[in-house]
């Protein structure tokens, strides 16, 4: 056998370079909340209510630990997670809604027929709200804590699961669920 | 039902890929026939299995069964019929279902047309196909699986097809592409196949070319596909973005157009072999980049499926095996294949030796901009890699290859004289620079890079027919008999490089000559465009099978002279409420007229109305088509269809 020339394992080298490089790449996803908004306030927002003639600004979301959820009527897995943010609402968290994008008769029928599990309902027309947020589609879930902050961003469906898995451990210990502590509307 | 008839048929395809990829080799390794026998038989079981899986998953579309997670994602019920089964390919697992059925059609073809290649080296291919079938199929099964049920809460309709896909050429792109990206599979197959027996010769290259040409030219079309898709759908009349996917179907475009000439090598001189496996891996493993670049969640892209660090582990990881794998196989023996004959500095060989280089430099290129905001990442930094890097490298890098491709074609293999080939060059020179210079002017004044690279497609072209006149008449029968006897290779050759300089000078056109603007107008408003004008007659609002829609009607002529009746759509899908701009095109061969809706301005019914004149767009595709035909041509060369090899079989099945 000719004596081996080093150079064939260059391409090996390389590759083994790139490799490393994509790893390091792999655990950041950029559909998760760039880190820069985890820890941030909610971005600022004057947009109208869905049901009332209110004005909601972000410190409609100041003062409780809340979830904000993103919906709309459009979003088929939307319909999926409604009778579980009920079953939440009944436990007593607090969670505020996003109408996203949405036709606004639709958007009352649709709570009007299964029900509201929303303190408030942000109408975000024109998805303006959204966009600051970095929302990629409906549903999606912020979790927000007493100062107006994001704690946590969950895209899609908020289930059991998900609830146990990701909520729970960020929210305070043995406190009170969200929503429990300062007055409701 | 249908669906668990494909989740099982995907699970018996699993267990055919695993026996074809252990047993043939078994069989090769222990000298037993009856067992390398087995590749192809088990080859097309893998396919068959997969055509089931494939056939339920579009049935399970027909009957719009949203049960099925997948379905209900990328369908709903108001989709038209079309849509609904091309939708099978319209997201990440059926799109993976897609490509793991294609490599086993590729598998299953090369077990077809590969009587006369020897058993053992059948048994070596098909296993290594049947190893990347296995990695696919994993994955589709263990992250991904098209067949999952969304149980027991389904949704009573689907969530829609993005509605950018929801389009004619969206139909026919991916599997063009796919079909290109695991074609070269197979070239990867037979280079590692071509490793392990550790004795390439030219029959090898031979058995290899025709398989990666035919790769190639889907891979063209499937690229061609894209941008003119992206011309017309995304409403801002641009063809090419440098978007991370593009690049990712770019990067094994380039690396395998440098295949194809270094293979051309190694058939004709047996040499280039080490390099030739060498690119034939980079190819395949740079096509798997690409998926993993999609799918991975690592870059951002408008065309990115939806993400999953989970999935892009296992691509890194089979990745990994695959490419990996093949770099240490290669490390290990490609030394054996150095060759010891020679060529001067002035050779063909020597030529298309450079066209390699280039091309691979081309290749790193979009490589290093592909994964720099990666590497930025990586050190902190935010950078962002925008055309100007990309057309900074890549205008000059192609001026020189096409100064390559012509003393290339002309020259003669081993050693050529050089004042021959330059006095030939220079008589073709000038008439293409007077060509070019007045070619470049017609429309209207260019700066020096349109003109030099008009002179250049001319020369490009010129020096084509000149070749083919000479090669006609030396043969001495006539011209006419003359050019019946060059072979579809060359033809193929000659076409290939012609749609290149098709390709070249449609770019240069529209870049240089094009006219856009972006105004202000009203039903009744009228706009001037050079000698166009274009009316806004009136707006009017209908209603499709899933869509709402804006309508504009526009009438445009040309000095007087009525051109085109224009109806650009602004459509607002019903089930994500995604608004999508369908720009109206007036396409013509020496010029596009291109006008999109943008916004309504305030509360009037006036729009920002894009209005553009693109002069030689349609060049573009049609010159990668040009190119994709001069592949299929050269395919159907006599060489590739004679039944005996200059090889001993014998010879090939006592190595061990």
């Amino acid at each position: 056998m000719k004596a081996n020339s080093p150079w064939v394992f260059l391409p090996l080298v390389g590759f083994v370079l790139l490799a490393v490089l994509l790893a390091s790449g792999l655990g950041r996803d950029p559909q998760e909340l760039p880190s820069a908004l985890v820890g941030k306030p909610v971005p600022s927002f004057s947009l109208p209510s869905l049901l009332t003639e209110e004005t909601y600004t972000e410190d409609s979301l100041k003062g409780r630990w809340q979830l904000l959820n993103v919906w709309a009527t459009w979003c088929p897995t939307c319909h999926v997670e409604h009778p579980y943010l009920l079953e939440l609402a009944a436990r007593g968290v607090a969670i505020s809604g996003l109408n996203y994008k949405d036709e606004l008769p639709a958007a009352r029928e649709y709570l009007a027929n299964l029900g509201n599990p929303f303190t408030h309902v942000i109408v975000d027309a024109d998805g303006q709200l959204g966009l600051d947020l970095g929302v990629y589609g409906a549903p999606e879930t912020f979790l927000i804590n007493p100062a107006g902050e994001i704690v946590l961003r969950h895209a899609g469906d908020l289930n059991a699961r998900v609830w146990e898995e990701k909520f729970v451990p960020l929210l305070p210990t043995q406190a009170p669920a969200p929503g429990q502590g300062e007055g409701e509307e | 039902m249908a669906v668990e008839i494909g989740h099982l048929s995907l699970w018996l395809a699993l267990a055919a890929a695993l026996c074809l990829s252990v047993f043939p080799l078994i069989g090769v390794y222990r000298n037993l026939p009856a067992w390398q026998w087995y590749a192809r038989p088990l080859a097309w079981i893998q396919w068959l299995a997969m055509t089931v899986a494939m056939v339920a998953l579009g049935y399970s579309f027909y009957i719009n069964d949203f049960s099925v997670a997948y379905v209900a994602g990328h369908s709903n019920s108001a989709l038209p019929l079309e849509y609904r089964l091309s939708a099978i390919w319209g997201g990440h697992e059926g799109s993976l279902l897609l490509w793991g059925w294609m490599l086993s059609g590729w598998a299953a073809m090369v077990g077809l047309l590969s009587r006369s290649v020897p058993l053992p080296m059948v048994a070596r291919v098909l296993a290594v196909m049947g190893m990347i079938s296995v990695g696919f199929m994993l994955f589709m099964l263990l992250t991904s699986n098209p067949f999952d049920r969304n149980l027991p809460w389904f949704p009573l309709d689907g969530a829609d097809l993005n509605p950018l896909l929801q389009d004619p050429g969206l139909i026919i792109h991916p599997p063009m592409l796919y079909m290109g990206y695991v074609g070269f599979s197979v070239a990867f197959a037979f280079a590692v196949a071509g490793l392990l027996m550790g004795n390439l010769d030219p029959a090898w290259a031979r058995w290899a070319r025709p398989w990666t040409t035919v790769a190639w030219s889907f891979l063209t079309v499937g690229i061609a596909l894209g941008s003119w898709w992206a011309y017309y759908e995304l409403g801002w009349g641009g063809w090419w973005f440098w978007d991370p996917v593009e690049n990712a179907s770019l990067m094994p475009w380039l690396a395998g157009t440098a295949l194809i000439h270094s293979l051309a090598v190694s058939e004709k001189r047996n040499m280039f072999r080490a390099w030739t496996v060498l690119l034939a891996i980079i190819t395949f493993s740079l096509s798997l980049l690409g998926t993993f670049l999609v799918r991975s969640g690592v870059l951002t892209s408008v065309h990115a499926f939806a993400n999953d660090p989970a999935r892009g582990a296992f691509i890194l990881g089979f990745l990994i095996v695959v490419a990996g794998g093949a770099l240490v196989l290669f490390g290990l023996r490609a030394s054996a294949l150095r060759s010891n004959t020679g060529f001067k500095p002035v050779s063909r060989e020597a030529f298309l030796l450079g066209n390699n280089l280039i091309l691979l430099t081309a290749t790193s290129v979009v490589l290093m901009g592909t994964l720099f905001p990666l590497i930025g990442e990586a050190l902190d930094m935010k950078i962002s890699i925008r055309s100007p890097y990309f057309n900074g490298f890549f205008v000059p890098l192609a001026f020189v290859l096409i100064l390559l491709m012509v003393p290339g074609m002309f020259s003669n293999w081993k050693r050529q004289d050089g004042n021959s080939l330059l006095k030939r060059m220079a008589l073709l020179a000038p008439a293409a620079i007077i060509a070019g210079w007045f070619g470049a002017r017609l429309p209207d004044p260019s700066p020096w890079q349109g003109v030099l690279a008009i002179m250049l497609a001319l020369f490009l072209v010129f020096a084509h027919v000149d070749d083919v006149v000479r090669r006609a008449r030396a043969y001495k029968q006539g011209f006419v008999t003359g050019l019946g006897k060059l072979g579809r290779g060359y033809w193929g050759m000659v076409l290939a490089h012609c749609g290149l300089a098709v390709l070249i000078a449609g770019i240069t056109l529209v870049s240089f000559h094009e006219v856009e603007r972006d105004i202000r107008m009203a039903p009744g408003d009228t706009a001037k465009l050079g000698d166009y004008t274009f009316v806004f007659d009136s707006l009017d609002e209908y209603r499709g099978p899933n869509f709402d829609s804006t309508r504009g009607h526009f009438h445009v002529s040309h000095d007087g002279e009525p051109v085109a009746v224009m109806h650009p759509e602004k459509r607002t899908y019903h089930a994500s409420r995604q608004v999508m701009t369908e720009a109206a095109i007036d396409a013509g061969f020496w010029r596009d007229l291109y006008v999109a809706l943008g916004e309504p301005l305030d509360k009037s019914n006036a729009w920002a109305v894009r209005i553009y004149f693109k002069p030689g767009i349609r060049w573009i595709w049609l010159g990668a088509l040009i190119m994709a035909l001069g592949g299929a041509l050269a395919l159907t060369d006599k060489r590739y269809r004679r039944n005996r090899f200059a090889t001993n079989d014998a010879g090939a099945a006592n190595e061990s």
